[in-house]
């Protein structure tokens, strides 16, 4: 069997579970975007004035939102689903021990959670894009490639995240990593208010973070107006980082299930 | 166990905080819990302070100003940080009751032991209740500290922030465990969390007064705990308080107590069979 | 005899859940202190439906209960000081260590933090645990958690213990081990209620027994008194092929005082096992295996319930 095969049938196992209940994820991701954009776009666009909006490009404010608030969903989902899920299925359910005394081989495992992975938030990715259309915020068809843009998002992410959760004992530094990953990144990203609002220093640190970049793309696919320079090198930092996440995970994944 | 055995002559009233006052033995099972794992617990610290250097600085610094109804006008951060003590409150106590309660009540059975014991559902409800507030005061408590060195209390009144904070935990505490109880798989975590929790957050003029919203939507508004949570707060920390902070206190009172109510219920109906 | 207090005293005790279904109808029965108490019956007999009444976590439903002297409706934390159980399925706290939940046990009974933690190591060490204190109560063995519970049960130096099918699932070593632990409280002098499914368990560590069947008591006495009236002296087991098997209708007839045809054996209840098996030979039956045996508490229970106990 080949690793692409075989992760296939990981893939599926997870398809299988989520039939059950692919309404009801469908619509709270299709919930999530409608109110994060009433609330925070109308609400906050409302107290901003014209000549504030020049810090936003000059976009309206929700405009400028609704693509980072995609690429923050791209990576909280991915977050989630890599944390207590893959656990789940290492330690207290203890799937991957019977899915590996089958021919599957750990590779496969990972390939197919990713894949998987990927999967799922690209089908939130293009629910959050329909619902962007809605609000008359994308400004070309070329906004669709903001669907695999989430996916690489999402997929790097939850790659490295994989290869952490495959060393933990327990669940304790998942909040941890909610708390002093994930969170900083949802609001210092670009994704709330320009970062040329932060201190300079801040800046530097923000432009070395993940989701930035993941922004930065979104945001320009969607709102037509991609920095065609800066491009490559915002989706160079997101495939690294998928690669580095796969080799991590792909080790400490046999490491943890060899002991 | 002298409490136990009290004659019944003591009265009802006696028996009453007898149970009230064993019911600290499950805070101290908790802290026995959590002290290999305070991370989680103080990790929570932080939330409320990311978003409000996030938000409130980092919208601030472009937005600078709010109107408050009576239509003075603040600085952007002392708008959002008294919402974010509110909504500091409302997470810590409804993590605790919704997702650990649920967990003790329906995977480890942890209530099914304890009540083998002189404990009871009083016990129990009140205990985690108890142990909710601590959590959620903690939380407030920070942030109170937060705004007060960056100059975000606007008014004396500030002070009394803390107790208000308590109140709208106790609300909360008291709402997530009558919440949980109806709760079966842990897919159902969807409902209070997206479809009750996560729209109060956003909706309840934590971010942006919520006059800007439609007239129909600011009275569904107006009727759920959290924008009264944050409108007693904020009233007290600007020191604008009037007739609807008055109206607020009231309600968060009534919140409060028809919900513990309902838990005791739901919990004792779970349990005992 | 009758004239010492009961410990429990039950008179048409009645458990019928919300859906309406009676698990226990009616039942009498008084447990005399410093005894062991033992229910048997097959699954779905009411046992444990009955315990929980005891430990006051069911609510009765019809019918008198008194347990140490009090009322489990109004006095149930009263008399909850003073029990230790054992439920079915253990229910510790897995958040905590095996020394803390112990510790933390105690504290529910407002026991003071010294007490708690002498009586921690006194009882970790009676049921061999004292080198597990500190780990994690997830990763023990089923015996071990099944010793844990006990301890636990044990924290309040209680003075009726119940324990409901405290062996089911261990293997032999742990349920010697537990036997052992469990005649050592008796002759200490605490009362213990019982549940099992072994009959051996029953025997062994048992003054009086009741056999439940269908949320009723079918029968009740002293292991010997239930083997001298529900079984006969000796039992013989016979196999046949199965084609002896098919053809054997009515051949055995008249042998014994009574003929129990299972899957796979006959038992013939007898007062002279060889004697009965000589006629078996001479009627010229072709048999795979036959044995001789003295009957037992499992014969009883077969008699009555009609049914194999471990299912
Ligand atoms: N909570 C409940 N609600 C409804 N029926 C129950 C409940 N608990 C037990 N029963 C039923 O009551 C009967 C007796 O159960 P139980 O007392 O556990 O028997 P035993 O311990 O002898 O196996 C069983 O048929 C069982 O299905
Ligand atoms: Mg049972």
């Amino acid at each position: 069997m080949t690793t692409l095969a075989a992760s296939g049938h990981v893939w599926q196992r997870n398809w299988l579970v989520y039939k059950r209940l692919w309404y009801r994820s469908l619509a709270f991701g299709f919930l999530q975007p409608v109110l994060f954009l009433t609330a925070m776009g109308i609400g906050i666009g409302a107290l901003l004035s014209t000549d504030d909006l020049t810090a936003f490009g000059g976009v309206p404010y929700i405009d400028w939102l609704g693509p980072g608030l995609l690429s923050a969903m791209a990576m909280q989902t991915a977050t989630f689903e890599s944390t207590y899920p893959i656990m789940n299925k290492i330690m207290w359910g203890r799937n991957y021990e019977a899915m590996l005394s089958t021919p599957l081989g750990v590779r496969s495992i990972v390939i197919g959670e990713l894949a998987w992975m990927a999967f799922r938030i690209g089908s939130l990715a293009a629910i959050f894009l329909m619902v962007l259309t809605a609000f008359g915020i994308t400004r070309s068809p070329l906004a669709i490639l903001a669907v695999p843009v989430a996916m690489l998002i999402g997929t790097s992410f939850a790659a490295c995240l994989v290869a952490f959760t495959a060393t933990q004992k327990n669940d304790v530094g998942f909040s941890a990593i909610f708390r002093f990953v994930v969170n900083p990144l949802f609001l210092f990203s670009g994704t709330f208010f320009p970062l040329t609002q932060l201190p300079d220093a801040l800046q530097a640190i923000a432009w070395a973070t993940p989701l930035f970049h993941g922004v930065q793309l979104v945001r320009g696919l969607v709102l037509s107006d991609l920095n065609l320079a800066a491009a490559p090198l915002h989706l160079a930092y997101l495939l690294v980082m998928l690669g580095v996440g796969v080799v991590l995970a792909d080790r400490n994944l046999r490491r943890r299930m060899a002991g | 166990m002298t409490t136990l055995s009290q004659p019944a002559s003591n009265g009802a009233l006696a028996t009453a905080w007898a149970r009230v006052w064993r019911s600290r033995r499950l805070v101290e099972r908790n802290i026995m819990v959590y002290r290999h794992q305070w991370i989680i617990i103080l990790s929570g610290v932080f939330e409320p302070i990311f978003y409000l250097v996030g938000i409130g600085l980092g919208l601030g610094a472009i937005i600078s100003e709010v109107p408050l109804a009576n239509g003075q006008v603040v600085p952007y951060a002392a708008f959002v940080a008294p919402a974010l003590v509110a909504t500091a409150a409302m997470n810590g106590a409804v993590f605790e009751t919704i997702f650990n309660v649920f967990f003790k009540l329906n995977y480890a059975k942890t209530y099914d032991g304890v009540l083998a014991t002189p404990m009871g559902i009083t016990e129990i409800a009140l205990g985690e209740l108890l142990w909710a507030l601590m959590r959620a005061t903690l939380y407030a408590v920070a942030m109170f500290v937060i705004m007060f060195f960056m100059g975000l209390i606007l008014s004396p009144l500030g002070v009394l922030m803390i107790p208000a904070a308590l109140l709208v935990a106790a609300a909360f505490a008291a709402a997530g465990l009558a919440g949980t109880s109806f709760l079966r798989t842990v897919n159902d975590f969807d409902v209070p969390m997206g479809l009750i929790v996560m729209p109060m957050f956003l909706f309840s003029g934590t971010f942006f007064p919520i006059e800007v919203l439609p007239s129909w939507l600011v009275s569904v508004i107006q009727l759920t705990p959290l924008y009264h949570g944050i409108s007693l707060i904020r009233g007290l920390s600007t020191g604008i308080v009037g007739f609807e902070q008055l109206l607020s206190l009231f309600y968060l009172v009534a919140f409060f107590a028809i919900c513990l109510w309902i838990a005791m219920r739901q919990i004792e109906r779970r349990l005992i069979k | 005899m009758s004239s010492q207090p009961s410990l429990v005293h039950a008179r048409g005790l009645t458990k019928r859940y919300a859906n309406g279904f009676t698990a226990v109808d009616g039942v009498d029965f008084d447990v005399r202190p410093g005894k062991a108490f033992g229910f048997l019956g097959p699954n779905g007999a009411g046992k444990t439906s009955t315990m929980r009444m005891i430990a006051c976590s069911s609510p009765v439903t019809e019918g008198t209960l008194s347990v140490i002297g009090m009322d489990p409706r109004t006095q149930a934390r009263e008399i909850k000081a003073k029990l230790g159980v054992v439920p079915q399925i253990d229910n510790l706290d897995t958040e905590l260590s095996v020394r803390e939940n112990l510790e933390m046990y105690a504290r529910y009974f407002d026991i003071p933090r010294e007490v708690a933690s002498k009586r921690t190591d006194e009882l970790l060490e009676f049921v061999q645990l004292d080198e597990r204190a500190k780990d994690r109560v997830e990763p023990l063995s089923g015996g071990m958690k099944r010793r844990l519970t006990i301890a636990r049960a044990l924290i309040n130096d209680p003075d009726l213990v119940i324990l409901d099918e405290p062996t089911t699932g261990l293997d032999p070593q742990a349920r010697h081990l537990l036997w052992e632990r469990l005649y050592q409280l008796k002759r200490r002098g605490a009362t213990l209620i019982i549940t099992t499914h072994y009959m051996d368990e029953a025997e062994q560590l048992c003054d009086h027994l009741v056999v439940m069947d269908k949320a009723k008591i079918v029968a009740e006495g002293s292991p010997r008194q239930l083997i001298d009236d529900h079984a006969t002296r000796e039992v013989l087991e016979l196999r046949f092929t199965d084609a002896t098997r098919a053809a054997l209708n009515g051949k055995l007839d008249g042998l014994a005082d009574r003929i129990e045809e299972l899957p796979d054996r006959h038992l013939l209840y007898t007062d002279n096992g060889e004697h009965t098996l000589e006629q078996v030979n001479q009627r010229q039956i072709p048999i795979e295996s036959a044995l001789v045996r003295r009957a037992s508490m499992e014969d009883v229970f077969l008699r009555l319930t009609g049914r194999s106990l471990v299912e």
